[in-house]
């Protein structure tokens, strides 16, 4: 894939930071708002995309390796495993919530009813978004890339 | 009529009478199920897992294995995807 106009250009480097900035807004207020890691991870895979589309993909992959992208997604896949053997050891069985209720992080537990949101609630579950959320963003945006950079070395065989 | 058309015949009238039964027994428009599980996951959402979003807490705390299993589906899917592209790439 070659890039597009300059035009295409400009303008999806301006809307990119603010497609990012939602996705992750969406990642980790997924305890509060509608969404969580796999929704938000999807509109920062779209951006990614977006910025594949407009730059072409030999100049994206000159920044962004699909080695790395395997190894974060790897990574988050490891975290939420982690944090659900966590819950089998610090509380009684696999995937409980072992964070709820202490005094460490995300531990306050809102009055029943509808509340105000708070940010320090949910206690792993914020983190399992956060780790779903490196997830499905490296394993999207990986897949794009590598579809589009074997695409555009067979054009470029002809 | 064939051996092949015969099957075919008998094969449809058993899925129709399945299908036609099925949908006398649908229980009526408008009137909810009984939903004890549902109560029970409302009225303990916010003390239990200490989250305002009960949809979110359904997907990573009450089913935290239907979550695994998903990561494990994206995770096989793009390392499918990566094989094939790469093998294509050289």
């Amino acid at each position: 894939m070659s890039e597009m106009s300059k035009i295409v250009r400009t303008i999806s480097s301006i809307s990119f930071p603010l497609i990012i900035i939602y996705g992750l807004y969406i990642i980790s207020h997924g305890h509060l708002t509608p969404g969580g890691g796999f929704q938000g991870g999807a509109v920062v895979a779209s951006g990614c995309a977006m910025i594949l589309v407009a730059y072409g993909s030999i100049w994206t992959i000159g920044k962004m390796k699909e080695k790395n992208l395997s190894l974060l997604e790897s990574i988050g896949a490891i975290c939420f495993i982690l944090l659900a053997i966590f819950g089998l050891g610090f509380g009684a069985v696999f995937f409980n919530n072992f964070l709820v209720g202490s005094d460490f992080l995300f531990g306050t537990i809102p009055s029943a009813g509808s509340t105000i949101a708070n940010i320090n609630t949910g206690g792993v579950i914020p983190l399992m978004n956060f780790a779903v959320g490196i997830k499905v963003i490296a394993g999207l945006f990986a897949i794009v890339l590598v579809m589009a950079h074997a695409s555009s070395t067979r054009e470029g065989k002809k | 009529m064939s051996k092949r058309n015969f099957a075919a015949v008998v094969f449809f009238l058993v899925i129709a009478v399945f299908f036609f039964f099925s949908a006398l027994m649908m229980h009526p428009f408008g009137v909810p199920e009984k939903a004890d599980m549902d109560d029970e996951i409302i009225k303990g959402v916010q003390i239990e897992t200490g989250t305002n979003n009960g949809v979110t807490s359904v997907v990573f705390d009450y089913r935290g294995f239907d979550t695994l299993g998903e990561a494990t589906i994206l995770f096989t899917a793009v390392a499918g995807v990566i094989m094939v592209f790469r093998r294509l790439k050289q």
